[in-house]
């Protein structure tokens, strides 16, 4: 599938196109198939999100979404350095998923 | 050290203002990236991974307990409780959000501190030896030359669009700690044969994808005309540098195609032309920076270390250096705890280190471009009670200048460019030489670890230096070996097909091994490389 | 000669001298050295600004381009003319934007033809940034250093 990611104009924080609105987690991405270019271009405009981009990912068997580039797994999780930074601070071993 | 005058702080504070309308401005969707981004990055604000980085500028390296405090305040306020000393000598914050950009800048200008020209093509921060003013070894303090070279640099209308960025560096002593040939511009402060001082030019240094150390291309330059020389330097790559290419437009392309002779050519006769216009600023400017940076009132004391303590013993050996003065030492602070992240401190240890500057260095510190921290000035006397302190603060690891005390770039846990982590690289290195003890007994090792070509972690200059690579979508490193930043300055080698991350631990540890059984006397890991030659370590590494 | 080359009076937006506008196009560097009646000249950024340096008594106008803002050649250009003595109109023309005014107007730059208008207040504001300044130029300012000292 393709996906849409970007970061917050304001916080700068990693962010994931939903569908309607930008989402902070990446299992929310929805695929947008051929309309990558146009919601990019519509939303860049709209200046919500910073540098938007399309990527490759795919949805695993129990939903969850999996970008194809180790890059994009450390953006939708955090630094794989602090786990306690990264938007699964409860569990360390989400960093596994990252590799 | 230095400290502003009013016109310093006009200068500093104009900038804060100018970012603030600016940020407004792209938050109101007045601008679009890309108008805004050379705003921003001249104000040293960058987007990584997961958020806005700022980037803070320390000049040479220097500053106060009270800019060191305000540093661990933002770090607290700002961004998520802690900051990332770089090899530029200067300090990265992480988690920055681009509403709080400007308040940031506004509360670094409150203690004379700001992030400009810490990103876009222009001069850089000057960078210096992070024992300047104190080291027993150097023939004068730097930083008066450097300060007159930040001025001279802030702001420079002719030089603010440059084909790329632009590094100096400023040295006055034979032991080079600023890696200062790998500079676009390393300056050396020397004395001529009538005694008077004078500046040594080496141009066109660098890193990167593609590293060159800097010819000498002047031995003397006297101290009146160095603003002028500096500019014609300048001028020269302003007018020359390739801008077609964006990895050929380093100085250091434009020296190495041209030549040495030619360059220098171009740069006298420029010079000359410049010396007519009266550009130089006046030499009394020199000297009052200079009674900025008079020695403290050191006193007479204890001038034996009690060694008592075995601990304490190994960190005076690691972690300190000669002083000028011979009841005082310079003591490095370790941002390499084992298993722990190169270079980041929390608010806390940042406000930590600050007022034990405040009690024992004469309110002063110091970043090494190796992401530590120097307490420049320690009496003897009250260097066990500073030791005590770091300990209690988790910064009294004892191992500068060993395999553990690496610098290790952000890699790919916070950097957009990179191709693999570097991090945790760094970490399981240091956990597994500390653990097994082979650290003590490798001795002076530095080992350089960066996370893309683009060297931000020097790997091309570490004895042992590594490269995260990009191979078809999983990270794997290059390992090097034989670099060094000091003054005998080299390039590293490559040892051949690159490793994983598993793997290139191991051939860390199988290298190490190679060194400790062919080693004569008190040779360093590097003079035996020097020695031996590539073969055997690679031999070690890939078999026959 | 027509106006092929170069803006014309009417793109220059800010201009800092009371002379008559040159009314006529520029020619290139090369034309300008064989042509011993051109007064107009256009510098682009690959071009040496050294080899008018022999013509200037009777060249009027010279129009630097930035084809992009982030080419800073033009700075040096209008520096090293106006170095040599050159006292004519000096234009900055091209990808001129409010953040590089303050700047070229210090490398002795004093009229201004940029592709996009600008805003005027941003602009008046730019050209203002600075009270003091470091650096020694063509503009003749006291720097701050001189000025610690007086
Ligand atoms: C995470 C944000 C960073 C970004 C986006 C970044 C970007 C870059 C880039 C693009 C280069 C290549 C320059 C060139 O060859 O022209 C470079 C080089 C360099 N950077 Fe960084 N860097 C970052 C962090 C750091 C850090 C944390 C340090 C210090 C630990 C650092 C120090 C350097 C040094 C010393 C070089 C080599 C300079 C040379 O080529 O001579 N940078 N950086
Ligand atoms: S070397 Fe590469 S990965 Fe490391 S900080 Fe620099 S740009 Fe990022």
């Amino acid at each position: 599938m393709i996906i849409l990611t970007g970061n917050d104009l304001k916080t700068g924080a990693v962010t994931w196109w939903n569908g309607a609105d930008w989402s902070l987690y990446v299992d929310d991405a929805v695929d947008v198939g051929e309309q990558a270019e146009e919601i990019l271009a519509r939303e860049e405009a709209l200046r919500r999100v910073n540098v938007p981009y399309s990527i490759q990912a795919t949805r695993e068997d129990d939903g969850k979404v999996r970008p194809a580039h180790i890059k994009d797994r450390i953006r939708a999780l955090g630094p794989t350095v602090r786990p306690d930074l990264t938007l699964k601070p409860q569990s360390p071993e989400a960093i596994d998923w990252v590799i | 050290m230095y400290s502003y005058d009013h016109y310093d702080q006009a200068m500093v504070d104009a900038r804060v203002e100018e970012f603030r309308d600016q940020a407004r401005r792209r938050l109101e969707g007045k601008l679009t990236e890309d108008q805004f981004k050379p705003l921003r990055l001249m104000n040293g604000l960058y987007l990584q991974l997961h958020a806005y980085m700022l980037r803070v500028a320390i000049p040479y390296g220097t500053l106060n307990s009270r800019q060191m405090h305000a540093l661990g305040d933002i770090a607290d306020k700002y961004d998520r409780g802690y900051g990332h000393f770089t090899t530029r000598q200067n300090l990265q914050y992480n988690w920055i959000k681009l509403e709080d950009a400007a308040d940031i800048l506004a509360d670094l200008a409150k203690v004379e501190m700001h992030a400009i020209q810490t990103s876009g093509n222009c001069i850089r921060n000057i960078s210096s030896d992070h024992f300047a003013g104190a080291a027993a070894d150097e023939l004068v303090d730097p930083r008066p030359y450097a300060e007159l070279m930040r001025q001279w640099s802030s702001f420079h209308p002719e030089f603010t669009y440059l084909p790329r960025k632009f590094k100096i560096a400023v040295i006055a002593a034979e032991k080079d700690r600023a890696a200062m040939r790998l500079h676009d511009i390393g300056i050396q402060i020397v004395q001529n044969e009538a005694g008077e001082l004078g500046a040594r030019f080496y141009v066109g240094g660098g890193m990167g994808r593609t590293p060159m150390i800097a010819p000498m291309i002047r031995n003397f330059v006297p101290l009146d005309q160095l603003i002028t020389y500096a500019e014609a330097c300048l001028r020269v790559y302003n007018r020359y540098g390739r801008r077609d290419n964006k990895y050929k437009a380093r100085i250091k392309i434009l020296v190495h195609e041209l030549g040495k002779d030619e360059y220098t050519r171009q740069v006298e006769e420029e010079f000359a032309h410049l010396l007519s216009q009266g550009i130089e600023p006046p030499l009394a400017e020199l000297e009052r920076i200079r009674t900025h940076f008079a020695d403290p009132a050191f006193e007479d004391g204890t001038k034996q270390v009690d060694r008592s303590d075995p601990d304490f013993a190994v960190w005076v050996d690691r972690n300190t250096h000669r002083h000028k003065h011979d009841s005082y030492v310079s003591a490095v602070i370790s941002l390499k705890p084992v298993g722990g992240i190169p270079g980041d401190a929390t608010g806390e240890q940042i406000r930590i280190m600050a007022r034990l500057a405040k009690q024992y260095s004469f309110d002063e510190l110091r970043i090494m471009h190796t992401q530590n921290v120097v307490l420049p000035h320690v009496k003897i006397a009250d260097l066990h009670a500073l030791w005590t302190e770091l300990e209690t603060a988790g910064l009294g690891a004892p191992n500068m200048d060993t395999i553990e005390d690496m610098i290790a770039c952000p890699g790919l846990d916070y950097c957009a460019l990179a191709n693999a982590r570097s991090i945790p690289l760094a970490q399981r290195i240091s956990e597994r030489f500390d653990a097994s003890d082979k650290t003590a007994r490798l001795g002076e090792l530095k080992m350089k670890i960066s996370g893309c070509i683009n060297a931000c972690g020097h790997h091309h200059a570490g004895h042992i230096g590594i490269l995260g690579v990009d191979k078809k979508g999983t990270e794997n490193y290059q390992l090097s070996l034989g670099g060094s930043e000091a003054e005998d300055t080299s390039l590293a080698k490559i040892t051949g097909p690159g490793f994983t991350e598993d793997g290139v631990i191991e051939a860390v540890d199988k290298v190490t091994d190679v060194y400790l059984e062919q080693r004569q006397g008190e040779e360093r890991f590097l003079d035996t490389y020097r020695r031996i030659g590539m073969e055997p370590f690679k031999e070690a590494l890939y078999g026959a | 000669m027509g106006h092929d080359l170069g803006t014309s009076p009417d793109d220059v937006q800010f201009r800092f001298r009371d002379d008559e506008v040159v009314d006529h196009g520029t020619v290139t560097v090369d034309a300008c050295c064989d042509q011993t009646n051109a007064t107009a000249v256009r510098i682009e950024p690959g071009d040496d600004a050294r080899v008018l340096l022999p013509y200037l008594d009777r060249i009027a106008l010279v129009e630097v381009n930035f084809p992009s803002f982030g080419d800073g050649r033009g700075y040096s250009a209008a520096r090293i003319l106006r170095e040599a003595g050159y006292t004519g109109e000096l234009r900055a023309v091209g990808d001129v934007l409010i953040d590089q005014l303050s700047h070229m107007r210090r490398c002795g730059f004093d009229a201004f033809a940029p592709d996009k208008r600008l805003d005027e207040e941003d602009a008046a504001r730019a050209f203002a940034t600075w009270d003091n300044v470091y650096q020694r130029t063509v503009d003749g300012r006291r720097t701050i250093q001189e000025l610690r000292h007086e």
